[in-house]
């Protein structure tokens, strides 16, 4: 095992454990706020009732989102130091704009919102969970904004070996943070939605064997709605946005776009869409396809013509652009095509599936036609989709991250150039071991704790408050 | 040196010093939630009293951490590199705390217990670990010509560093006792104030043996005898300040006081270094300079403007949640109450 190696798979394992919380509490914090709002403006008790019930889901997950984000802070530091020295200059600024702006925010605000259940106006405790929502959002901002430097850089000057800023306002103009933000943002508030629902639905199948009051019953069912409309919207938005994405990357990283649809030699004129297959690294070739003709024209160029350019063309402008060799490694700038293809293929049908389902139970839940709640399939189908965007969300990056490949800064600097010289195989193992060991010990506490709070009636939650006395701190005698 | 560069460094150790004494009473009230209440609802009751501004208080060390790798990216890169281990343990420790907080809250009886000894045990053990850091990096660490640390086990840990994580440890612990009577009612006020009254002077014993070691372990006081010596005196000053407020039962007083000295140690580590970010103890010429470590002067000024521009509002609110939370904490009667 090398020391590159390990510290990849520390990165993968960290940043995708803790993009399973980001979204979940960027999406339900989200989906709370308009609750919120929904109750102060119609005075309708359900939705305070639902606010209180899902926060405290939130709450669990914005815990374990908190510590797991800590390490990403750390690892560039301590795994890839000299990815800091060549990137630190650009890199920091909006990792420490984040915290500045953005997790003072969340934290102050979470913080005031958990306690003031029944000390401030409702209209002051909707603002609360808004500001945490608009903090959690504002940071998904600097740091996309970082990230999309590194696919795509911008504003920037090679100097004495490092990378140097020039232009800020070039970083949040950048192209590739537009798609990449509403990408990202979409497919989270799309989560939220998705997991108020089909949470809701195992309380429904539940509700099935132990029955429920009304009030709960009309609860569980005002959450279904809500959190279908709240996930058809942001799903649509999340594939529209990931289109014209797509549509970006066929200009900007053309290798990433040829990997993701398994595309070797250039396309026939207009170039059909591959569902599925097997690519062959060895001769390449996509094996075992199933195409729509025409279809990958049409998605690229809006029209049923046009050819693609494929990755063997892609690496030989490559290779005559970067070299053969870079910092005396021999260079290889094909991607790993499986997992890009798949990944792919899996995101998309997971984003197409919220989609469709949120259209189906919504139709199935209109008003006096409720056959959703009859059939316990239905409510299944609904409640096992609540785990489909963790996956989606997961293999998304995937596309995003693996497509970067053999880049940590897209044309700038190599995955192996970044690495710590110092890190030994032996720190590595030991971290990534123990990583490994909390986040499953997190875990089980976390699924354990969420269906717990799932299992109390949403009727009938309990207020967290602090018992308060006035005695003044800044009496006179305490100084 | 420009301008900027002392003013980022000034701003690192001012985001360190608000770290410790904001963050630093979290961890001493972690660790007293175990050790200075008699039962469940008086342990609620003291962790009740952080529950609404401890993660805002940790923050202050993300934005340290941010801030670094911002201005100073050879430092951050050196350090984090460096320590690598010992970061791994800071972090655990960070993780199992920021969780337990959520979780014994939501837990049964017989997890809330476990996760209620984990907090304390995570309390203490960040400060030893960051006070173990922080020391052994004023005493100079083996950094190579190109800014890379190959340490040994003895060069983390030494009689000084050691000592330094211990006293680091009691430092928060007493700001903790502090903010404890300062927030509490009841038997847990007492006691963190007679606990706090008697560990003092395990500080102060403390102190002189860090002092000592500052001496002979450090260059410190023949690089900037006059700066040493006065931040020196601050933190015992502040020190015995504390103590005396513990007894008259000046207990904002005390708190303030114990916070300071805090930030005097952090003022102390930042003038000795000046003006090094990190010290080679390999050769003086491998010292990172503030001039060498740091961003360029276009970044340093987008991210000075920002900051003026920032920290106010962060700064309001904090100050408005405290107010808004001022009032002190009833120990919880009837049943365990939900969150934090």
């Amino acid at each position: 095992m090398d020391i590159v190696s390990l510290a990849r798979f520390q990165f993968a394992m960290t940043t995708v454990y803790h993009f399973f919380f980001v979204p979940f509490s960027i999406g339900t914090a989200f989906a709370i706020a308009i609750m919120e709002t929904i109750y102060v403006r119609t005075k309708n008790e359900v939705y305070k009732k639902m606010a209180r019930y899902w926060g405290n889901i939130f709450l669990l997950s914005f815990a374990v989102g908190v510590v797991t984000g800590l390490i990403q802070e750390f690892q560039f530091g301590m795994n890839w130091s000299d990815y800091s020295r060549f990137m630190g200059d650009i890199f920091g600024a909006p990792l420490a704009f984040e915290a500045l702006l953005a997790f003072f925010m969340e934290s102050t605000f979470i913080g005031l919102w958990t306690f003031t259940w029944n000390k401030v106006k409702p209209g002051v405790h909707a603002l609360f969970i808004w500001l945490t929502s608009i903090g959690s959002m504002i940071s998904a901002l600097w740091i996309l904004t970082a990230n999309s430097f590194m696919q795509n850089p911008v504003g920037y000057t090679i100097k004495d070996g490092r990378a140097e800023m020039t232009d800020f306002f070039a970083l949040l103009k950048n192209p590739q943070l537009f798609f990449e933000y509403g990408h990202v943002i979409g497919a989270a508030l799309m989560m939220g939605g998705v997991i108020v629902a089909g949470l809701t639905g195992f309380q429904l199948l539940r509700a099935k064997k132990q029955p429920v009051s009304d009030e709960t019953k009309h609860i569980y069912k005002t959450s279904m709605r809500f959190g279908m409309w709240v996930s058809l919207i942001f799903a649509v938005l999340t594939i529209a946005v990931g289109h014209a994405q797509m549509q970006y990357l066929i200009k900007e990283q053309p290798m990433k776009f040829a990997a993701t649809e398994a595309i070797y030699k250039n396309t026939k004129d207009p170039a059909g869409l591959a569902l599925v297959g097997v690519a062959d690294q060895k001769n390449h070739e996509l094996k075992g396809s199933i195409e729509i003709p025409g279809m990958l024209s049409f998605m690229s160029y809006n029209k049923f013509s046009g050819s693609l350019t494929g990755m063997d063309e892609v690496n030989k402008d490559l290779t005559k652009k970067y070299g053969k060799y870079i910092a005396g490694e021999k260079m290889n700038y094909y991607p790993p095509v499986n997992t890009l293809f798949w990944s792919f293929r899996i995101m998309v049908g997971v984003g197409m599936w919220v989609a469709l389902v949120s259209i189906v139970a919504l139709f199935l839940t209109r008003k006096g036609k409720e056959t959703l709640y009859e059939h316990k399939w239905m409510l299944w189908v609904v409640a096992l989709t609540t785990f489909l965007p963790f996956i989606g969300n997961t293999v998304g990056w995937f596309v995003t991250e693996f497509g970067r490949y053999p880049w940590t800064v897209y044309g700038l600097f190599t995955i192996k150039q970044s690495v710590s010289p110092t890190v030994s195989v032996a720190s590595l193992l030991t971290s990534n071991i123990v990583y490994f060991v909390l986040f499953t010990a997190l875990a089980v506490v976390m699924i354990g704790l969420v269906i717990k709070e799932l299992h109390k009636d949403p009727a009938n939650i309990e207020n967290p408050q602090l018992l308060e006395k006035f005695m003044d701190p800044f009496d006179k005698g305490a100084f | 040196m420009s301008a900027f560069q002392f003013l980022w460094f000034l701003l690192i150790g001012v985001l360190f010093a608000g770290f410790f004494f904001l963050d630093g009473f979290d961890y001493g009230v972690g660790m007293a939630a175990k050790t200075i209440a008699s039962n469940e609802a008086e342990q609620d009751q003291i962790i009740h009293s952080i529950g609404p501004v401890w993660d805002a208080n940790e923050v202050w060390l993300i934005t340290a951490g941010g801030a670094m790798f911002a201005s100073f990216p050879y430092w951050y890169a050196t350090l984090f590199s460096g320590y690598y281990l010992i970061l791994l343990a800071i972090l655990c420790g960070l993780i199992i705390r920021g969780v337990s907080f959520e979780f014994r809250a939501k837990g049964n009886a017989k997890t809330k217990r476990v996760w209620t000894t984990l907090l304390a045990i995570a309390s203490a053990w960040v400060p030893f670990f960051l006070g173990v850091m922080f020391i052994s990096m004023i005493e100079g660490m083996p950094i190579d010509a190109n800014g890379n640390m190959h340490a040994t086990f003895f060069d983390y840990f030494n009689w000084f560093s050691v000592v330094g994580g211990v006293a680091l440890t009691l430092l928060t612990y007493l700001h903790g006792l502090n903010y404890v009577a300062l927030k509490t009612v009841g038997q847990v006020r007492e006691v963190a104030r007679n606990v706090a009254e008697a560990l003092y002077y395990v500080l102060y014993v403390g102190l002189v043996v860090f002092a000592l070691l500052l001496i002979f372990k450090t260059d410190f006081f023949s690089v900037h005898p006059l700066g040493t010596a006065i931040t020196v005196v601050l933190i015992v000053v502040f020190a015995v300040l504390a103590h005396v407020a513990v007894f008259k039962g000046k207990e904002m007083l005390a708190f303030i006081a114990s916070g300071l000295t805090m930030v005097s140690l952090v003022a102390m580590i930042f003038v000795g270094m000046f003006p090094r970010v990190m010290i080679s103890s390999l050769s003086a010429k491998y010292s990172l300079l503030i001039q060498n470590a740091s961003s360029t002067s276009y970044t340093l000024t987008v991210m000075t403007i920002a900051t003026i521009c920032l920290l106010p509002f962060v700064l309001a609110y904090t100050a408005w949640a405290y107010w808004l939370f001022r009032k002190r904490i009833e120990m919880p009667t009837v049943k365990p109450l939900e969150g934090y």
